[in-house]
């Protein structure tokens, strides 16, 4: 019998967790870089192209791999979205690039991620820089939040030759790619590495610990740069609905995913034996893959509706489930249950749908549990970006942007988590940039031209 | 950034590559596309006397198709032009006036008399066309005219065509020559007699791609009949590389520009045949296959390949190639290499192993303490290559050079020393075996 609560490190030999987080995709060899480029058809207005967010010439790039010129295409997937390597890795391409490309016809896609992924390596081991910090404009932006929404407006802002101040409220940059992100789609370092090279264009200038609402305000941003960019995705969690009497061991995800991330040693983490995870979300997964790559014995990951209503993709709820993932579906938690503060246990009320509603049935059931985690969905909170000068309108509880992310502000963008969209790392990114460009043509009109 | 521009017999362009007189040249609508895509020039389709030919309503194109139906050859049966000489030449000085940096270069076809020559020159200059391109190489229906490739068999006829047509206008004046003759030489020579600016090289290959067998005739085919067509595509790549650097190499010949054509898909093709000796190149079926998109693959291919060598401009690489091509007869023997099989990378298919024990040396292992393994017996192994070109995963066999070792098969010490088949002690005709001077021997004494 082992003692009540049964939360503890190195669960695993440290080699089996080490290789539990092991890369998700491994990369492809070159050869296997050359048959899969082989497979692509050079489709005409490729409707891979129109499914990619950040619109990725990709079957030049395939071309380009096939032709054997794999720094080249980690340009044409660069120019188009700077965080290209780690979009390689994270983007559910089973419903992006790879649902819409033609070879579905037959089944089997073009592996386009994992080439992608190939390219933006081959480029990375180089160490090359291939962006520097365009002609001087003058005009200087800050962009607050330093994720991929933000770093990626500010790339391609200071390859246009606008300076760019980025206050990040962390320590670190990189937003959820360093916090967020599982961490067997980003092994090594990536994400960081990735940061590096982003900023490597020169003209931007971190500023980390920095936190808008608290070190900064918007109305002091807005009057001292020509303009302001506002990346600074989701700050807190839904809540469950319930008491949760103070227990320990109740936590939300990406608490518990963040805390993996920044850790260096694995094997020092400590995860429940039983763990229990509420949520049909990409974070939700994460969290339960990665506590049962730690070590846990039993994961349940319980999920409100049916898996084709799952957030999830198809291919993540497999991961789940080859990881040794309990999914249980259509049931939703109504109590927990402790001993001596700690939680012992979590209640579950079964539901239905009728007539396309979402119901309980009355029946319960109760599943003892170690450690809880929440993850059903996470919220913007205004808190930071609210101002008494200025006041930003929202939308749906995120900020309120147009088709190029201009807010209701006139010097304030804002793009990514923090305003409507899919909460995916390409979005961010893509918003980013079509800010920056945007910014670029709202600075160009309000500047005199120069003589030529 | 290297820069890609060239200047071919005093012709301007951004890039090398180049359109060849085909159907993706055949109207401004088409050639206007090309260039917005970012092609450096075009040879305008064969433009000949009016009234105009008339083309089959049948099927015109075939093809042979490789795994996952990539076209590896492609044929056709059509004719010059088949639009009135006025619209062409009217389209090409509209579309010269817009796009003044690109190269603007016309194909011609006119009966083979001096009058007809130098008629169609003279409207041709009125378009401001940067220069003209002599089509003796169409293999099909022309030729039955006594135009296209058969002119371009006859060198007496090429010679004196081509000083026609120096003699009546300023234009530089490129040959386009046909494959389909013995030896590529002659009629390069020819027209550089007939004072031709460049030649380029090579139009289409007389093919029939299939034959249908329910119909019991050529595949594709114009109810019932068929005619042999022109092949080209990656197919005819090898031929047309060796045939640009056969001209590249002649005594006659050398230093003459080239624009090499055939099988131009990718910037590597393009850069192979630079290196032997091309000064632009030009490309047909890959545009027809894939759209123009594909240009810039080419460009940007090119461009990266040529930063990486610190090659700055396309001069400084065109014709490095050449030097080295050269008779069998002054090729080391004494070089010698042992196929080497990455164990780590062999997927254990057995190709090599049968291709080389049914039809080569036997020098490849199945089964090593009776595990199921490939290995190269080097006791055995000649350094013919036949498995690496076998082998499915690309640089799983390489072929490795002895260094001052000895080789195992004949037992003899490869030490660096040079003896080619003229020196060899087999060869009856051998001169006195010239030890290790390598640099005497490798071309023939001028
Ligand atoms: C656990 C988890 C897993 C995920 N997995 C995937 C996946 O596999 N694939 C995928 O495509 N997407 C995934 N996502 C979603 C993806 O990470 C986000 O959509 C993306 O990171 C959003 O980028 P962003 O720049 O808008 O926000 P963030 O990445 O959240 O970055 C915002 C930054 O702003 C900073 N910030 C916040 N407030 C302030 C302030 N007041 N002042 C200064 N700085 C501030 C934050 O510290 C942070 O660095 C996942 C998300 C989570 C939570
Ligand atoms: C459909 C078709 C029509 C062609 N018509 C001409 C022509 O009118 N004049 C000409 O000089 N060559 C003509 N060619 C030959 C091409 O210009 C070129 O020399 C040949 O196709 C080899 O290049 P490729 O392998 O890139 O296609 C034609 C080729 C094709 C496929
Ligand atoms: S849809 Fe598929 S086959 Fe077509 S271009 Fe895109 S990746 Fe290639
Ligand atoms: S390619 Fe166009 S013109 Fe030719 S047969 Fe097909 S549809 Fe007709
Ligand atoms: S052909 Fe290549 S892959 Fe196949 S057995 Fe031989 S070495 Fe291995």
């Amino acid at each position: 019998m082992s003692t009540h609560p049964d939360i503890s490190a190195g669960r695993l030999p440290a080699a089996d967790i080490e290789a539990g987080f092991g890369d998700l995709h491994p990369a492809l060899d070159r050869n296997e870089a050359r048959v899969a480029s082989e497979r692509c058809l050079f489709c005409y207005d490729a409707p891979c192209i129109q499914a990619c967010p950040t619109s990725i010439d990709i079957p030049l790039f395939i071309r380009q791999i096939s032709t054997g010129n794999a720094e080249g295409a980690a340009k044409t997937i660069l120019d188009a979205n700077i965080f290209g390597g780690m979009c390689a890795r994270v983007c559910p391409t089973e419903t992006l690039c790879e649902e819409a490309c033609v070879r579905m016809a037959e089944g089997k896609p073009v592996e386009i991620g994992r080439l992608q992924r190939y390219a933006t390596d081959a480029l990375f081991s180089t160490g090359r820089q291939l962006y520097r910090q365009g002609a001087a404009t003058g005009a200087r932006v800050a962009v607050v939040g330093a994720g991929p929404a933000g770093l990626s407006c500010a790339h391609k802002l200071a390859t246009l030759g606008h300076t760019v101040d980025v206050y990040e409220a962390r320590a670190k940059a990189g937003g959820l790619n360093e916090h967020g992100i599982a961490a067997y789609k980003t092994t090594d370092g990536f994400a960081q590495a990735e940061v590096d090279f982003v900023m490597g264009v020169g003209g931007i200038t971190l500023h980390a610990g920095k936190r808008l609402g608290r070190d900064v305000t918007l109305a002091g941003l807005a009057a001292e740069y020509d303009a302001v960019f506002l990346g600074v995705g989701l700050q807190a969690v839904n809540a469950l609905g319930i008491e949760e009497n103070g227990l320990a061991n109740i936590e939300d995800a990406v608490a518990f995913i963040e805390r993996l991330r920044q850790t260096s040693d694995l094997a020092s983490l400590p995860v429940g034996r039983k763990v229990i995870v509420v949520g049909g979300g990409m974070t939700a997964v994460d969290a339960a893959v990665q506590a049962k790559k730690l070590g846990a014995e039993e994961v349940t990951l319980v999920y409100r509706r049916g898996a084709d209503a799952m957030p999830a993709s198809k291919y993540e709820q497999e991961v789940a489930l080859t990881n040794g993932v309990v999914i249980r579906h259509f049931a939703r938690p109504y109590a927990v249950k402790g001993e001596g503060g700690v939680l012992a246990s979590v209640l579950f009320m079964r539901t239905a749908i009728e007539a396309g509603k979402l119901v309980d049935t009355g029946e319960t059931f109760e599943l003892p549990a170690d450690q809880l985690f929440k993850a059903i969905g996470q919220v913007f909170l205004p808190t930071d970006v609210a101002d008494e000068s200025a006041v930003l309108e929202l939308e749906g509880g995120k900020i309120k942007v147009d088709a190029e992310g201009r807010t209701s502000l006139p010097k304030v963008w804002a793009g990514g988590d923090c305003t409507r969209g899919k909460d995916l790392t390409v979005v961010a990114v893509e918003d980013g940039k079509q800010a920056a460009l945007s910014i670029d043509r709202a600075l160009a009109a309000r500047m005199p031209v120069a003589a030529e | 950034m290297a820069d890609l521009s060239v200047d071919f017999v005093g012709i301007k362009a951004p890039n090398p590559f180049w359109l060849a007189s085909a159907p993706p040249t055949d109207k401004a609508y088409n050639v206007e596309r090309a260039f917005r895509a970012g092609w450096g020039g075009v040879v305008w389709k064969t433009l000949g006397e009016d009234p105009p030919v008339v083309n089959v309503s049948g099927p015109r194109y075939g093809a042979i198709h490789g795994p996952d139906r990539r076209v590896i050859g492609f044929n056709n049966i059509e004719l010059i032009t088949d639009r009135p000489l006025e619209v062409n030449l009217r389209e090409i000085k509209e579309v010269k006036r817009k796009w003044r940096d690109r190269a603007m270069v016309v194909s011609l076809m006119v009966p083979c008399t001096e009058e007809s020559w130098k008629a169609i020159l003279a409207r041709v200059e009125e378009t401001e066309a940067d220069g003209v391109e002599l089509n003796f190489g169409c293999p099909h229906g022309m030729s039955e005219r006594g135009m296209g490739s058969a002119v371009g068999q006859v060198p007496e006829y090429v010679e004196m065509v081509a000083r026609w047509c120096k003699q009546h206008t300023r234009m530089p004046v490129i040959v386009k020559l046909t494959p389909n003759v013995g030896d590529i030489r002659k009629p390069a020579e020819a027209a550089k007699r007939g004072g031709a600016d460049a030649v380029s090289l090579i139009n289409t290959v007389n093919s029939i791609m299939h034959v249908d067998l329910d119909a019991m005739s050529p595949w594709p085919h114009t109810g019932g009949k068929g005619t042999h067509g022109g092949m080209c595509g990656p197919a005819v790549k090898p031929i047309a590389l060796n045939m640009t650097a056969e001209i590249a190499r002649s005594e006659v010949t050398r230093g003459m520009p080239i624009s090499g054509i055939g099988g131009i898909e990718t910037w590597k093709d393009a850069a192979e045949f630079m290196a032997l000796g091309a000064g632009t190149v030009q490309v047909c079926t890959a545009a027809m296959v894939y759209g123009f998109k594909i240009v810039e693959e080419m460009k940007s291919g090119l461009s990266d390949w040529m930063d990486q060598k610190g090659y700055s401009r396309v001069s400084d690489f065109v014709g490095r190639a050449v030097p080295n091509v050269t008779d069998w007869q002054y090729l080391n023997l004494d070089y010698a290499v042992k196929a080497s099989i990455d164990q780590d990378a062999c997927i254990k298919c057995g190709r090599c192993h049968i291709a080389c024990e049914d039809t080569s040396h036997q020098a490849i292992t199945n089964m090593v303490d009776g595990v199921r393994k490939f290995e190269v017996i080097e006791e055995e192994c000649v350094g013919c290559n036949l498995c690496a070109v076998v082998c499915p995963v690309e640089n799983c066999i390489t072929m490795v050079p002895l260094e001052n070792e000895v080789d195992k098969r004949t037992g003899r010490m490869v030490d660096g020393s040079y003896r080619n088949w003229t020196q060899h002690p087999n060869n009856p005709m051998a001169k006195e075996p010239v030890a290790y001077d390598t640099d005497a021997a490798l071309e023939p004494a001028e």
